[in-house]
């Protein structure tokens, strides 16, 4: 579904990215760890076009992303979740899934949003309950749905969430990631990234890891978690023996 | 001070409060999609009126304002594409120099085609000495005209934002503009949209104050400084606020002339704006809180 090849990319002078190569399959949860400023922001902002690649290739649904414009690769089917929930602050709950919905209304008209409003409503008990408040006065857990909520409103084939979890009371992060089991099991495709190493190993089919914008590591998430590095760099755990 | 006078200085104040209130929408508007301020908004004033007053001599008054509102619409979005669209990622500095740049070549286009006569459009209804009584004040139709279409204007606008999908797509833009983008929403046609807008509410405007402020090729750069004035005094992107702090700088120049002379007025205005920007910088009606959020 998401190949990327060969990729470089970064701000400026500064190349964050170096050489990264990855895929996702339709259907699985792919996640990618790393610590604080590894590049895994910039990944995604790269591949939903916030972010110009200067080399590689990356290859979403049979079509080169390279040069398109955000609105074209999210039209295409590849929504984010950014970091920090970014939700429209001043504007409802619902207006804020009604904007979700804009690339669907585009081509599928406004009974098929309506739709996936009800969908997003059933996936999301609480925002159906917050759909008159405005969106900042919302938790942090509530803003997080939200976020994904309206990600999920443009009908996506790839959901990418970027740390879903930061900043979330525990019993909140085991909501959002059963929610992000769910997906997989409606048929999404997740890429994942996460701080919280071990719940999103727990959860992913494959794993990567990322160190100084260079990925280290792949493979299965059950080697991963086993794998004597990454417990010590990321799951906090010394094996000893 | 009798209660005639009173009132006769309370609706010349709200007169042009509510002209300053459509600049200072103007101003809102473009701020709200792209964080500058656009310091050519007061030549969108001053085109709406002088190519109506151009127009009359081919069409009706109604058709020449109509036309003219759709042409200087026309130069706003022509002005965003040309100057604004193809800068990558520019600064809040930059974009504000440009529009300047804008400002200046526009004011002299209209020199050049207009020359330095002071022209008006005639009145909508009746003429200069045309008056009706409201009790004892006397007030003239272009009044009730201004008022009225400053006060559908607002209505409009205000319906626009809150229950048209494209309304909601702009403001999706001002809240956060990055996540618009991940909406899939094409924030570039949004500025576009929002310099045609606030060209075309400034060109209306324009056109309805003309027969009374009349029309000059520089009108516009007064205008430009009341409108900001009123934009921040009401704290920079707030509409609603826009509205009321546009009247209270009208009538408190309308009254001022009681006091001080004439010529005085527009010393006043920049006095309130300095006295704002250093007691107060957010506003009388923003928030400290949403003030720090913004990049200028």
């Amino acid at each position: 579904m998401l190949r990327i090849r060969n990729l470089d990319a970064g701000y400026g002078k500064l190349r964050v990215l170096k050489n990264i190569s990855l895929h996702v399959k339709a259907g699985e949860i792919v996640t990618m760890i790393g610590a604080n400023g590894a590049g895994k922001t910039t990944l995604l902002h790269t591949v939903v076009g916030l972010v110009r690649p200067m080399r590689g290739d990356i290859v979403f649904l049979g079509r080169s992303n390279g040069r398109s414009s955000v609105a074209k690769i999210v039209a295409s089917g590849c929504a984010l979740v950014p970091e920090g929930r970014q939700v429209f602050a001043p504007m409802s709950v619902e207006e804020n899934l009604l904007l979700g919905g804009h690339v669907l209304q585009k081509e599928r008209g406004r009974a098929a949003v309506l739709k996936e409003l009800e969908h997003q409503y059933e996936l999301f008990p609480i925002l159906r309950e917050r759909r008159r408040q405005l969106a900042g006065t919302l938790s942090g857990g509530e803003q997080q749905m939200l976020a994904m909520g309206r990600a999920l409103m443009s009908g996506p084939k790839l959901v990418m969430m970027d740390e879903p979890s930061t900043g979330l009371a525990p019993l909140i992060v085991r909501d959002i990631f059963q929610i992000i089991r769910r997906l997989r099991e409606e048929g999404n495709t997740v890429l994942l990234i996460e701080q919280n190493a071990r719940a999103a190993l727990g959860i992913a089919d494959r794993g990567y890891v990322l160190e100084v914008g260079k990925v280290i590591l792949q493979g299965p998430a059950a080697d991963l978690l086993a794998n004597a590095d990454v417990q010590r760099a990321y799951l906090g755990r010394e094996k000893i023996g | 001070m009798s209660l005639d006078l009173f009132l006769q200085y309370l609706f010349a104040g709200i007169t042009y409060g509510s002209i300053y209130a459509i600049v200072a929408i103007g101003f809102n508007i473009i701020y709200n999609t792209t964080g500058i301020i656009n310091f050519a908004q007061g030549e969108f004033v001053m085109l709406g009126g002088m190519i109506a007053i151009s127009l009359l001599e081919y069409l009706p008054l109604g058709y020449a304002i109509a036309a003219a509102v759709l042409i200087t619409m026309a130069i706003g979005a022509l002005i965003e594409m040309l100057f604004i669209r193809w800068l990558e990622s520019p600064s809040v500095l930059r974009m504000i120099i440009i529009t300047i740049g804008i400002s200046i070549l526009l004011r002299e286009s209209a020199l050049h085609i207009w020359g330095e006569s002071i022209r008006s459009l005639p009145y909508f209804y009746g003429n200069e000495i045309t008056t009706f009584n409201l009790g004892s004040v006397h007030i003239s139709p272009q009044v009730v005209w201004v008022i009225v279409a400053c006060a559908v204007m607002m209505a409009g606008l205000s319906v626009f934002f809150r229950s048209t999908p494209i309304g909601r797509e702009m403001r999706a833009c001002a809240a956060n503009r990055t996540a618009a983008l991940l909406c899939g929403i094409n924030t570039r046609n949004m500025v576009t949209l929002s310099f045609m807008l606030s060209a075309g509410i400034g060109a209306l405007a324009g056109c309805v104050m003309s027969p009374i402020t009349y029309t000059q090729y520089d009108s516009g750069t007064s205008l430009a400084i009341k409108g900001f004035t009123v934009a921040i005094l009401g704290g920079l992107g707030n509409s609603l606020a826009a509205v009321a702090a546009g009247i209270l700088l009208g009538i408190i120049e309308a009254f001022s002339v009681s006091v001080v002379p004439l010529a005085f007025q527009d010393a006043i205005a920049i006095a309130i704006l300095l006295l704002i920007l250093f007691v107060k910088p957010h506003g009388i009606f923003g928030s400290s809180e949403a003030a720090r959020l913004k990049d200028f």
